[in-house]
């Protein structure tokens, strides 16, 4: 693309341009607001809807600006630079008469729509809407449709624009909505109304400028200015993606993507979006003990009182495991504590995965999400992105659709949305990829830019250390990590996984991992057991020991618990993750907590001051200040180390030594609507994955 | 036009027959492997020349030999009106209804179909006929006309009136031959019966022509 500047004149002032930019973006560049509706910025120009005319002088007609480039624009008959007129009555004259044809088939019902109030085509209206329209015929209705359990159609209110189509099918790659028919029967829908099946289908919701395609489970509870709007972070995956929480009163009712270019742009997958049911339902709000066998709820002072007195007992017989949502303020305090008390046992990977406690690159994305973008060559490893990080992985096939990024795989041969080439299963084919010549093991010492991802499949299994290692031999062996580049990834799939190896939450001298407190605790030689929200571990297998679980969802962990201390989800409290690019992050509260539920820094506080050890810090601030003091690197709030330190990191030194086992790597993320507490709790997440399991079960709806 | 949807009653699959099959090949041969999704009108036309219509199991099996997605294939054959989404019969008959036709008398020939047939889009109930009313098909110098689609071919059967038509209708029925074309003794879209203008023999002799001088000769041209 040519990159020439060219003078060009907007309502009279002159302004330079990239050649290639389209005249709407160069009516941006002059500070002119150009109103659309088919036209998106992340998605390909159709030019269908005709709202964003312009008048170009000279010309006879006016000009969809959106489908028109600078370098085609006529300069002035005396050589002056071409002049585009963005304000001109004329302009003003074309767009109305767009909006009335826009709306002859609109219906108009925007009293019980829910887009109300957040509709492109009503704000643009009140700028270029006629009083009132001279169609007297009547208006054409539109079958509605079923899109699966997440989209609500109204399918009258469609005014064609197809951005929902271009979504899917050049973004989330499931090309299923389409346009059929044609003229004023035009109609959008799913081939036979089948649910859409994407995991980023969400999206068409915001994409939608009218109320055509709207939120089902959001369907008629709300209007967009009675919500409270907190700006947060997603811990539905470890990209931390960028969120914003809607709230009324005590509830959450919707989630929204805020964007973030270096993240998730302006995305947000299935789960993180529709998750928010889950936050109200399955919720610990108070204290329990167990009492002869049935949990009953009790006050707090007697509740800190039997975690004091259980956990004063064998600092050696105590372990702590800690789950996939906690922020790294719960983790900070926990492991103060816990450190204090002797404990060693104390891991913050419930799943076992065989990293951390070497160099923080050794367990980082360390390419960082947007270097997707720059990559030339990307091999997973034991990951499947689209089920683990739906919004990362459209971005690895924006680099095969774009440009043609080759892409291979060792692990599932499951369908990534982009063609790949399947190396092999299991470990074998990843040792024996780094010995080959020829083959995609050429494609990644040609590159440039090559990446290697490895997921939680390939780690977090017993030889998990040993295949970290042999990845990192294939990154060095292909230069994957230079000065300026590193191209070592860790993709995971936990939201508190990095937080909780940056703050070492990791078993200390003599301690047992996740595996080895579990064990211990079936054979009985665990007193207790603290499992800070983790919910995903074999519970059966806690035996005989006295659990103490602190958590928000009574799930999994809160069933098996003697005690349970209720805490806040994370749309409850303040609290900072780090993502899966090493990006610290800080979270805002959307709402109070449920009940009588604290915040879990301040439940070891409470504990601490019980046990004796009273913990250096009274409050949120006194804590992080604490814990950046500690740890300097997460003071860095919303960066991504990236190949900063690239040059120091010896990526052939990492994991341990040994023979990589053929057992083929799975992905970790079974179902992907039900991956943690809050989305098992969610009726939404619990549709979408019955459709998901069954589809023609549900097809008959 | 109005919507059009997918047959309520669709069979339960779909192949193509060797015959068919020829046709296939050689359209896919015309594009690169990569390209081959430019094949999709055509394939759908074939399948449509097969079977009289083009069923969901059609689109299903053409999608796949495409590699494409279904609803891309849907979105085509939706589109296109020529491809009937119902079962036709076995002499679909287009009869168009666009203003010069109409003007020409179309609305007599649309009574026709309607007593003889039944109504637009049904298959009558021997399973010979179904009509439906098109949009212009580019025959306006012979109106009214129809178009008649069987197993040997889509013809245009021109200059119609409803006694011209009744006797088409009749003829096939019968299974006896009907030549297509204008129906009531034109040529082509020449005048009807003798011309009668531009008669003169001089303008077609040369005698009228101007005198020119060509360049680079001596005199000038006789």
């Amino acid at each position: 693309m040519s990159e020439d500047l060219r003078k060009i004149i907007v309502d009279g002032e002159e302004i330079e341009v990239p050649n290639s930019y389209t005249l709407l973006q160069a009516a941006e560049a002059a500070g002119r607001e150009i109103p659309r509706f088919c036209y998106h910025e992340r998605l390909s120009v159709a030019g269908n809807c005709r709202m964003c005319l312009v008048e170009l002088v000279g010309a006879p007609k006016p000009a969809a600006s959106c489908a028109m480039n600078v370098r085609d624009m006529r300069g002035g008959p005396n050589g002056e630079p071409p002049a585009m007129n963005t304000l001109s009555p004329m302009v003003k004259k074309a767009r109305e008469g767009v909006m009335e044809f826009l709306l002859i088939n609109h219906p108009l019902d925007c009293p019980i729509c829910d887009q109300g109030g957040e509709c492109d085509l009503q704000d643009q209206s009140l700028m270029y809407g006629r009083p009132q329209t001279r169609f007297a015929e009547n208006k054409r209705a539109v079958e509605d449709k079923y899109m699966g359990p997440l989209i609500n159609t109204i399918m009258t209110r469609c005014i064609q624009c197809t951005r929902c189509v271009r979504f899917v099918t050049e973004v989330a790659g499931s090309p299923e909505i389409g346009m059929i028919n044609r003229g004023e029967d035009a109609e959008i829908t799913t081939y036979l109304e089948s649910a859409v099946g994407s995991e980023l289908s969400g999206n068409v919701i915001d994409l939608c400028p009218v109320g055509a395609l709207t939120s089902k489970p959001y369907a008629y509870n709300a209007r967009p200015w009675e919500l409270k709007k907190t700006e947060t972070i997603d811990v539905m995956d470890a990209m931390g993606a960028w969120t914003r929480v809607d709230v009324r009163g005590t509830a959450v009712l919707r989630i929204l993507p805020r964007v973030n270019d270096d993240i998730n742009e302006e995305w947000l997958s299935d789960k993180s979006r529709f998750v928010w049911d889950g936050l109200q339902r399955q919720r610990l709000d108070k204290p329990y003990a167990r009492v002869k066998g049935k949990l009953s709820a009790i006050g707090w002072d007697e509740a800190l009182k039997i975690a004091a007195d259980k956990l004063s007992g064998d600092a050696k017989k105590i372990g702590v495991i800690a789950g996939d949502l906690c922020a790294l303020e719960d983790l900070k305090a926990a492991k103060d504590l816990f450190t204090s008390l002797g404990v060693t046992s104390i891991d913050g990977r419930q799943d076992g995965a065989k990293i951390g406690g070497g160099a923080r690159e050794a367990y980082l994305f360390n390419s960082t999400i947007a270097g997707i973008d720059e990559a030339d060559a990307i091999l997973l490893v034991g990951t499947n992105p689209r089920l683990e990080a739906p919004v990362l992985n459209a971005r690895i096939r924006r680099a095969w659709l774009e440009r043609g990024v080759k892409v291979g795989v060792i692990g599932e041969n499951a369908d990534l949305t982009y063609p790949y080439e399947h190396l092999g299963a299991g470990g074998k084919a990843l040792v024996e990829l780094g010995g080959k010549r020829s083959g995609f093991i050429k494609t990644l010492k040609d590159a440039k830019k090559p990446m290697i991802v490895l997921g939680m499949g390939a780690l977090t299994r017993a030889d998990g250390g040993k295949v970290l290692r042999a990845a990192g031999e294939l990154a060095a062996k292909v230069g994957a990590v230079v000065e300026g580049w590193n191209g070592f990834n860790v993709l995971h799939t936990a939201a508190s996984r990095v937080g909780a190896l940056d703050l070492g939450f990791l078993p200390g001298k003599g301690g047992k991992d996740t595996a080895g407190i579990l064990k211990a605790a079936n054979k009985g030689e665990m007193d207790t057991v603290v499992l800070l929200g983790a919910d995903e571990i074999d519970t059966a297998s806690l035996g005989e020991s006295f659990v103490i679980y602190i958590g928000h969802h009574g799930d999994a962990g809160a069933h098996r618990a003697d005690l349970i201390l209720p805490a806040p989800a994370w749309t409850e409290k303040y609290g900072m993750w780090v993502n899966t690019e090493g990006r610290v992050q800080m979270n805002d509260r959307a709402l109070f907590p449920k009940g009588e539920a604290k915040e879990d820094w301040a439940i070891f506080r409470a504990l601490s001051a019980k046990l004796g050890r009273t913990l250096p810090y009274d409050n949120l601030d006194q804590l992080r200040a604490k814990m950046i003091a500690d740890h300097p690197v997460l003071g860095g709030l919303d960066h991504a180390p990236g190949s900063a330190s690239a040059g120091a990191f010896d990526v052939a030194k990492i994991g341990e030594a040994g023979e990589v086992t053929d057992k083929p790597f799975v992905s970790p993320v079974k179902d992907f609507y039900l991956t943690n507490a809050v989305a098992r709790a969610s009726k939404t997440m619990a549709e979408c994955s019955a459709l998901k399991n069954a589809p023609a079960a549900q097809a008959a709806e | 036009m109005s919507v059009r949807r997918l047959a309520d009653q669709q069979p339960d699959s779909f192949t193509f027959t060797k015959a068919s099959e020829k046709l296939v090949t050689f359209w896919l041969n015309k594009y690169p492997e990569a390209k081959k999704a430019s094949a999709v009108i055509p394939m759908l036309w074939i399948a449509q020349k097969q079977e009289g219509w083009v069923s969901e199991p059609a689109i299903q099996h053409i999608a796949e030999r495409l590699n494409m997605p279904r609803i891309r294939v849907y979105e085509v054959a939706t589109f296109y009106t020529m491809f009937n989404l119902a079962p036709a019969g076995e002499h679909f008959i287009q009869v168009c209804g666009t203003t010069p036709c109409w003007l020409r008398g179309a609305d007599d020939l649309k009574k026709v179909c309607e007593k003889r047939i039944g109504k637009k889009g049904v298959v009558s109930k021997d399973g010979k006929f179904s009509w439906n009313e098109v949009e212009c098909l580019g025959a306006c110098a012979n109106a009214p006309m129809v178009q008649i689609s069987n197993k040997d071919g889509d013809e245009y059967y021109e200059d119609l009136t409803a006694e011209s038509l009744t006797a088409l209708l009749d003829n096939l029925e019968a299974g006896k031959a009907i030549t297509p074309g204008p129906q009531n003794g034109r040529d082509c879209s020449a005048p009807e019966g003798e011309a009668k203008t531009l008669t003169e023999k001089s303008l077609y002799d040369g005698s009228a022509a101007k005198k020119l001088k060509l360049p680079n000769t001596a005199k000038a041209e006789a």
